[in-house]
């Protein structure tokens, strides 16, 4: 049963403790146990008496110390008392923070029950004056785990110690200190937020968080203006493009909009906007710019092809928005053109960089009619592929034509039947069927 | 359905007094601001207040008029307010507003704040900073638990997934422990309590220190053993698309305490039905743990039988029919209602999963658990992402169907996100940010080795996160722990194999025979080995903090399979999903377990990305 406890070694071999011996009346363990009073406000002051308490510490521990959480779970019973589930130590695995403070683990094990509501009548805080006192309240805090008192101790720092000396030791805390950022967040204190992501080096946080204000500006010309202000902060390199694109773009819906808002083009007319382009991602308005802007020269400022360069839109997605915006236009020229390549010879030939069944999927989605769905059926290599989605589609002919190529008599038998009798469709496969020079494999 | 698995699992307690509870209770505290008043709710508290209490409950004790808290200037005219709320300092700063403009306006009135379940301190300071500390009482009222269900409990607290893994503030930990007591002081005492992660083990502190008061009754118990899970122990199972029917149905229409409304589309009338959805309701119960696939067999041959049993009546005579009428009839109509509902909300998810390509998403996903065709997999999200934004017009919808088909790959392996802006809708660089932080996001730097990526990963997470945080999310963010994860858990069944998902073999069946959840698997194997010996190697992939105690009433006691034993109350510390519940219901009938879920909230992938979403002020 006598275990050794990594408290202990750690406090023997770390020269950090050494002011601090069990036995004395040290001033520094006063201090420690009126803080941890003060945080445990209905501590039962029994004896010091560490023992009657077993500790186990399960990670970090050799694999040997698990089983015999399994095997000698009986004789961790404390044998005093009725309750008798172990404590398991949260403390251990934490690495030990560089402040000389850390003390509080040493008191772990005591029967505490935290009443918060208690905390501030029971308990004046105002008795914690000296920064050593203030500090070992907020590491007794804690070590409690208990986020409702760590944030308690938190606010009466705040309100008793000036920001750089609490931002110097939260840096050492950082779980005090996530607390005291969500609660900053929560209290909207934006200012002071940014002062201490500012005192602890973490300039990119506090660009984001300066940048997060833009989401409170509702008028699109100062979000725009307060956008141009932010390409200044010291945003991580990532973050910086993506602040300045959303600058560009915003700047630029803000034109486009006040174009676009008096609706005189007849396409405009014929298919009225059903919102304002402000504030869409950028593939909204590529879209946008592709249904409404298509084929305005490459210096417009709404011209698909300057939003595709301003915005490095790879060749994939701008085809996929292209084809999306075109087809339900139902400008099938455009929609060919999309696709349409030359080579050196001059000859053209369709390429796309994202699969032929895809585009069929999206033209079915738009009711492309059958002749325009076709074209680009036969496009598929793979004739699997292609035979599925033309029997999805009903693409009688392509089903047809490739069994026929597959040289497979019996699936044009069976096909025969899904069609019509007598229709067009019918009278090819009879063809097929008593055409002798085809040689069918089966 | 047939499932043939141990009948001799033992019986669940009765949950049922946990409401009773909590209505004394929040009767006690109203009539603690005697005469008529106004009653203010929190909106996420209505439909809580609904599953223990009506209306008329209020009225008799004197609530006049009901207003949802909407953080606006309130109408009322009554002398006296009453505030039901969430400890929330914005929700506390509009109270404190409310009373000191009507201190400027010579308006004399009471007002009493009720948190729930507890309060905060700095919600208390708000009123002093406000100046009205004195002029508005405040209250807790203790109602921590909800019974959804025959066995699944919920705190209905989803920002403790938020604030604990993402803000790193520990405010609830207390708050679970008080939940657990509650389970222990009416249902235990528990011998055993398994576990793994940071706030589990911090939960199982706060819960020791409670009951440390020798609280201990010498009773039976009704719950013998207990797990604590924290959610970041397992990300991927929450985030994958659900397929059995009660995940579906939560993923598509939206479970909210335990009821759910479907709309004119499932009526098939112009109005829209709320439903609850639990074990009352007979058809779903038989239907809630199904894989997709056999829902419509099964409702079509329910439909037949009901045929069938209407059809009885044709040749009988006036007697017969009477009888029929009086003792049939009904339950027939009932049954009727119930299946049409389900008929009509099968045929509905099979029309939204067809449009979005479920399909191929799935296969998606699917091959991303399996560490397959990446490239494809990718390729296939981009092109979905680029679809996806041309058909919804609304940014929100758009990122969290955007960033659920993107979850895969962020959170198995690292990657380029190619112009990530482009797609997701330019403020959502916040929400990049917070998914970096909670480690479901890795990027890659084109032109960077894997190894020097890691490092940078880990640099990124150590500078921001706290402790032993960090590790979990590090852990997530390494590809190959996953990986690794899944081959010694054996979470992939081989591929290949034929799996019937009529006749489930494993818990994998909630994902098509696909994917063993990680959490239920654990869960497992910790049951099976009574501890986690044989199982270092995994803890040490997931970060420690595992831990398995047990409790000291009688030692040789413990080891005898008694019934309590076999009930096993599984706590989810940030939330659980639909599917987990019935992997862990399935597990249960495997091997004679009761499993009772208590969690913080259930949760599914779009409500965890929407935690994370920071596209609002």
């Amino acid at each position: 049963m006598t275990r050794p406890k990594p408290e202990d070694d750690e406090y023997w071999n770390s020269s950090k403790f050494s002011a601090f011996t069990f036995d004395d009346e040290d001033d520094e363990f006063t201090k420690m146990k009126e803080s941890k009073r003060a945080v445990n406000s209905m501590l039962v002051d029994d004896d010091d008496d560490d023992d009657d308490v077993e500790k186990v510490s399960w990670s970090g521990e050799p694999i040997g110390s698990i089983s015999w959480s399994v095997k000698e779970t009986a004789s961790s019973i404390r044998s005093s008392g009725e309750q008798s589930f172990p404590k398991i130590d949260i403390t251990p695995s934490l690495p030990k923070q560089g402040s000389g403070y850390s003390l509080s683990s040493l008191f772990k094990g005591k029967q505490q029950v935290i009443c918060c509501s208690g905390l501030a009548k029971v308990f004046s805080l105002e008795r914690f004056r000296s920064l050593q006192e203030k500090l070992l309240l907020l590491d007794e805090a804690v070590s409690e785990n208990d986020g409702n008192v760590i944030t308690a101790v938190l606010i009466y720092l705040k309100k008793s110690l000036s920001k750089e000396i609490l931002f110097r030791e939260l840096m050492l805390r950082e779980i005090a200190l996530r607390h005291y950022v969500h609660y900053l967040k929560e209290m909207g204190e934006q200012k002071l937020l940014v002062e201490l992501m500012k005192a602890l080096g973490r300039t990119d946080d506090m660009a984001l968080m300066q940048y997060k204000e833009h989401l409170n500006i509702k008028d699109e010309g100062q979000r725009r203006d307060f956008l141009k202000n932010c390409l200044s902060l010291p945003f991580s390199q990532d973050d910086a493009i993506h602040v300045q694109d959303h600058y560009t773009l915003l700047e630029r819906q803000i034109i486009i909009e006040a174009n676009d808002k008096r609706g005189d083009a007849e396409i405009f007319k014929k298919f009225p906007r059903k919102a304002s382009i402000l504030n869409m991602p950028i593939i909204t308005t590529l879209y946008y710019s592709c249904f409404y802007h298509y084929g305005e020269s490459d210096g417009t400022f709404s011209s698909p092809a300057n939003i595709r360069k301003t915005f490095r839109i790879s060749e994939k997605q701008y085809i996929l928005t292209a084809l999306g915006a075109r087809a339900k236009l139902k400008s099938w020229f455009d929609v060919d053109s999309l696709f349409n390549t030359k080579n050196w010879l001059g000859y053209t030939k369709k390429r796309s960089p994202i699969g032929f069944h895809r585009v069929v999927d999206i033209l079915q989605k738009n009711n492309a009619p059958v002749q325009v769905l076709q074209e680009y059926m036969n496009l598929i290599d793979d004739p699997e592929l292609k035979l599925s989605l033309a029997q999805k589609y009903k693409c009688h002919d392509i089903v047809i034509d490739t069994y026929r190529d597959l040289k497979d008599r019996q699936q044009l038998i069976v096909y025969r039947g899904k069609v019509e009798r007598g229709s067009k469709e019918d009278k090819k496969i009879e063809e097929l069927l008593c055409n002798m020079q085809i040689r069918w494999k089966n | 359905m047939a499932h043939t698995g141990r009948r001799d699992a033992p019986e669940l307690p009765d949950f049922s007094l946990l409401k009773r509870l909590a209505r004394d209770q929040l009767i006690y505290l109203l009539e603690q601001l005697p005469g008529k008043k106004d009653l203010f709710i929190d909106a996420d508290l209505m439909s809580l207040l609904d599953r223990i209490a009506n209306v008329t409950t209020l009225k008799q004790h004197e609530v006049d008029k009901l207003y949802k808290v909407e953080l606006k200037p309130i109408v009322s005219t009554s002398d006296q307010l009453c505030f039901l709320i969430r400890p929330r300092i914005q929700t506390v700063k509009w109270i404190a507003d409310i009373v000191n403009s009507d201190k400027a306006s010579g308006r004399f009135r009471r007002y009493k704040i009720i948190f729930t379940p507890q309060k905060f301190y700095a919600c208390e300071t708000v009123l002093e900073e406000q100046g009205v500390y004195g002029d508005v009482t405040t209250d807790e009222w203790a109602f921590y638990l909800l019974p959804l269900d025959d066995d699944i409990i919920s705190l209905e607290l989803p920002e403790f997934f938020r604030d604990n893994f993402l803000e790193g503030d520990q405010r609830w930990v207390t708050t679970a422990g008080s939940a657990l007591r509650l389970v222990y002081s009416l249902y235990g005492p528990f011998s055993k309590v398994y576990g793994i992660g940071r706030c589990a083990k911090m939960v199982y502190e706060s819960w020791r220190d409670q009951v440390e008061d020798g609280e201990q009754k010498a009773r039976q118990p009704e719950i013998g053993n207990v797990f604590l899970i924290d959610r970041d122990v397992d990300f991927v199972t929450p985030l994958c698309s659900q397929v059995v029917y009660e995940g579906l149905v939560d993923d598509i229409f939206r479970i909210k305490c335990g009821s759910v409304e479907f709309g004119p589309e499932v009526t098939s009338s112009d109005k829209s039905l709320k439903v609850m959805v639990n074990s009352q309701d007979k058809v779903f119960n038989e239907i809630r743990n199904e894989h997709f696939s056999n829902v419509f067999g099964f409702l079509s041959q329910k439909a037949r039988n009901l045929q069938t049993a209407y059809d009885k009546r044709r040749g009988m005579d006036i007697q017969q029919m009477k009888t029929f009428v009086s003792e049939e009839l009904k339950g027939l109509k009932q049954e009727h209602r119930l299946l049409s509902l389900h008929i009509g909300a099968s045929e509905c998810i099979m029309k939204k999963k067809t449009k979005q390509d479920f399909q191929e998403l799935l296969k998606t996903e699917h091959s991303l658990l399996e560490g397959f065709e990446v490239r494809e997999c990718i390729s296939f999200i981009e092109e979905h992402i680029n679809r996806q934004v041309r058909q919804h017009k609304q940014s929100k919808t758009i990122v969290v169907d955007l960033l659920r088909t993107q979850r895969c790959r962020s959170s198995l392996c690292s990657y380029n996100l190619i112009n990530r802006n482009i797609s997701y809708g330019i403020e959502h660089l916040l929400t990049f940010a917070n998914l970096k932080q909670i480690g479901l996001l890795v990027e890659q730097q084109p032109g960077e080795t894997l190894t020097v990526m890691e490092s940078k990963v880990g640099k990124l997470v150590n500078d921001k996160t706290a402790g032993k945080l960090t590790d979990a999310f590090s852990s997530l963010a390494k590809k190959s722990n996953f990986r690794a994860l899944s081959k010694r858990l054996v979470l992939i069944p081989k591929s290949g194999e034929e799996y019937d998902l009529r006749v489930p073999r494993d818990m994998a069946y909630i994902f098509s025979g696909a994917y063993i959840p990680l959490s239920c698997k654990l869960i497992e194997q910790v049951l099976e080995r009574d501890g986690w010996t044989g199982l270092e190697e995994v803890t040490r992939m997931l970060n420690g903090h595992e831990f398995a105690v047990t409790g000291g009433t009688n030692g040789t006691e413990a080891r005898i399979k008694t019934d309590p034993q076999r009930i096993i109350l599984v706590m989810f510390l940030g939330g659980c999903t639909y599917s987990e519940i019935s992997a862990l219901r399935f597990l249960g009938r495997e091997k004679g377990y009761k499993f009772i879920v208590l969690t913080t909230a259930i949760t599914n992938s779009a409500r965890l990305l929407e935690a994370l979403l920071d596209n609002h002020a």
